[in-house]
């Protein structure tokens, strides 16, 4: 909390599941941030999110000097100067916390990206989920309401798994049929649910080759920290994942914004 | 907040006399269906259009009418109809929605030229170098119009050509003669064949000449411009018709190059489209790539139509090594080479391969070659996945991002 008024700077990602807003101070801490479900008005909730994000660094909506908007409803977003695509922002946001070469491995909402970057920041390469959701919060979201678990508590039941149930199909809802095969055998809740995690892992690892650090960001990483253990434990190194990696985006896009890289 | 920009720039004025040329060809062709008055082939695109011509047939190309379907987008309704009879989801997007057309009595062509239908095929004739899905397509039709169909069986996988494979299509088209002879009931006149190679091959030099004007930096035109301006090289090879029009935009591609007219206004980025178009969406991708500035300046797709090997005074021969010779049915080495060469002459700063769905043959991101050609080239590629003419298989957004984060990327060098 400070009444002295420096220059912040705006980030707003506007995931297809959730929205995400932060707010940097000119040394780049952050000092305010908002998670929200997307819904169905995009403007409305970024607004929601800003408005918690400003209160939480206690400073006004004018005290913003930029703003930049991502995601999938980065041109919803009123009282953004400029839009970047999230490839770029979580690029951004991934070499702020580690700068050095790296995969970026991103699990968000509905879509999953592995980008990879130079020493120096630089995109060489990046690649998304195709058509389909398999791999990605959707994916989890699915099950959970089949297996009737709230997703919060898939992170814990996975942990306690002792005999993984592995899932072969490539398809979200095949895997639900999969699943419900799995149950009608018997087999454990938290086994089941290790074996949706591994099929998140195994969608993300077949889309890029891991070099470099590998850095995992993302709401589903946020929620599964598992999920991180289970990839460092199947490719035996270790995993960076940023404080809060839900956040990444935006804080990406609010660095976009203090760099000036407005009209 | 930034809006894409729409598209601004200085129409070509060739683009008028093509919808003549286009309006022309399909009026000719309708009223030969309904008087008889000439015996008309269906053809595939890449097949023995200059033996149909020179033996007298109008030559309907069922692929020119997926690609109208596609651009029209009512190929995404279409598409199920023949779904349902049995034809898969995941082959050759042209053949569905053409088959889906027939049945349902729907085409482009009475919203565009008042015609209630395509015109009814004398004979089928395919030329398997584009796939194996063409022959499917014909077969189809000949059973279901009782229509005799007839073909040439390419080679696939050619590294160097051999002049086995070139004797071996040259005789495949010999062999075609005396069928189509039944079909016209006239005799096979070779001056008139030669006549008809020769327009084509004339057709082949110009639009390569065309295409090639693309090599200027800023580019007078873009890939979304080619196809639509290739569409004589397609309809209309192996007549004079193809050649006039090509004399008419030639001149003003190369006046614009000369007068520094961009396609896409303060040109930054040159990209090569590797695949199929997605016919449904060349505005948008158009506009899109344009509000980027960024400009299409070649692809494999619009290269699909040069013929240049052609030799009047070895007709059945040249036709051998022109079909032989194309980029679809070489190896990867070859095509590899090829994009290579594409490359050094038109200097774009990154390729977008386009991986259609339901077109594996002409989707060339899926044996690593986009991973090879980046490191070797030194520049990066995108993958989209779309497809042709089946908008099921396209996400909008998805592919929006994903070219605008590329472009991001060229910026950041």
């Amino acid at each position: 909390m400070t009444d002295k008024i420096e220059p912040v700077f705006a980030g707003v990602d506007v995931g297809a599941s959730r929205t995400k807003v932060v707010i940097l101070d000119a040394e780049k801490n952050l000092i305010g941030h908002a998670v929200k479900k997307s819904g169905t008005d995009f403007t409305e909730t970024a607004g929601v999110c800003l408005e918690s994000s400003l209160k939480m660094a206690g400073i006004s909506k004018e005290d913003i000097a930029s703003c930049i908007s991502t995601g999938y409803g980065r041109k919803n977003v009123p009282f953004s100067h400029e839009t970047k695509t999230e490839i770029g922002c979580h690029a951004k946001g991934c070499y702020h916390y580690f700068p050095v070469s790296m995969t970026i491995i991103d699990i968000g909402g509905q879509d999953n990206k592995v980008i990879k970057l130079d020493e120096h920041g630089r995109r060489i390469s990046f690649k998304m989920n195709r058509k389909c959701a398999a791999g990605t919060g959707a994916f989890l979201e699915e099950m959970s309401a089949r297996l009737d678990i709230p997703l919060e508590e898939m992170d814990g039941l996975a942990r306690k798994s002792e005999n993984m149930v592995e899932l072969g199909s490539y398809c979200t809802v095949f895997s639900g049929t999969e699943v419900l095969e799995k149950i009608r055998q018997g087999k454990k809740v938290p086994d089941i649910v290790k074996g949706l995690f591994l099929s998140v892992i195994k969608r993300v690892l077949e889309m890029d080759s891991l070099t470099d650090r590998v850095v995992m960001t993302g709401g589903v990483v946020a929620h599964n920290a598992y999920l991180v253990d289970m990839v460092q434990e199947i490719t035996k190194s270790e995993i960076l994942v940023p404080e809060y990696p839900q956040l990444t985006g935006a804080v990406g896009a609010a660095l976009f914004a203090m760099e000036g890289e407005k009209p | 907040m930034s809006e894409e920009k729409k598209s601004t720039r200085k129409q070509i004025a060739a683009a008028k006399p093509l919808k003549k040329l286009m309006a022309d060809y399909f009026y000719e062709m309708d009223d030969a269906a309904k008087t008889g008055s000439k015996k008309i082939a269906w053809c595939t695109s890449v097949g023995p259009a200059e033996l149909l011509r020179g033996m007298g047939f109008l030559v309907y190309y069922p692929e020119n009418h997926g690609a109208m379907l596609g651009a029209t987008r009512m190929s995404t309704e279409l598409i199920p109809y023949a779904n349902a009879l049995g034809y898969s989801p995941d082959i050759c997007s042209y053949l569905t929605c053409d088959v889906g057309s027939y049945l349902q009595k729907k085409t482009p062509l009475t919203m565009a030229y008042n015609i209630e239908s395509v015109p009814r095929p004398d004979v089928l004739v395919f030329n398997t170098n584009q796939c194996r899905d063409v022959q499917d397509w014909f077969a189809w039709y000949s059973r279901e119009l009782n229509v005799p169909l007839v073909g040439v069986h390419t080679h696939r996988d050619i590294g160097e050509i051999r002049e086995y494979q070139i004797k071996d299509i040259a005789s495949q088209i010999k062999d075609m003669i005396p069928k189509l002879e039944g079909v016209t009931g006239e005799k096979f006149d070779i001056d008139r064949f030669k006549e008809a190679v020769g327009y084509s091959r004339r057709t082949s030099e110009l639009w390569r000449a065309c295409l090639e004007e693309a090599a200027a930096i800023p580019s007078p035109w873009t890939f979304f411009d080619a196809t639509i301006h290739m569409a004589p090289a397609v309809v209309s090879r192996g007549t004079k018709v193809a050649n006039d029009y090509y004399e008419l935009l030639l001149p003003e591609l190369k006046q614009r190059v000369k007068d520094g007219v961009a396609a896409v206004e303060g040109e930054k980025h040159r990209l090569y489209w590797e695949g199929m178009p997605i016919w449904g969406k060349l505005r948008p991708l158009s506009e899109q790539f344009y509000s980027l500035k960024t400009c299409v300046v070649a692809s494999t797709y619009c290269n699909s139509w040069i013929f240049d090997q052609l030799d009047p005074d070895k007709p059945f021969e040249s036709m051998g090594v022109a079909y032989t010779e194309l980029f679809i049915v070489r190896d990867e080495p070859y095509k590899e080479q090829y994009i290579t060469d594409c490359y050094n002459r038109f200097k774009f700063d990154g390729i977008l391969f386009h991986d259609a769905k339901t077109c594996p043959n002409n989707s060339n991101n899926r044996y690593g070659m986009p991973e090879r050609l980046s490191e070797k080239l030194g520049i990066p590629v995108l993958t989209i996945n779309g497809d042709l003419c089946d908008l099921r298989c396209y996400s909008e957004e998805q592919a929006k991002t994903n070219i605008e984060a590329f472009v991001e990327q060229l910026e950041e060098g």
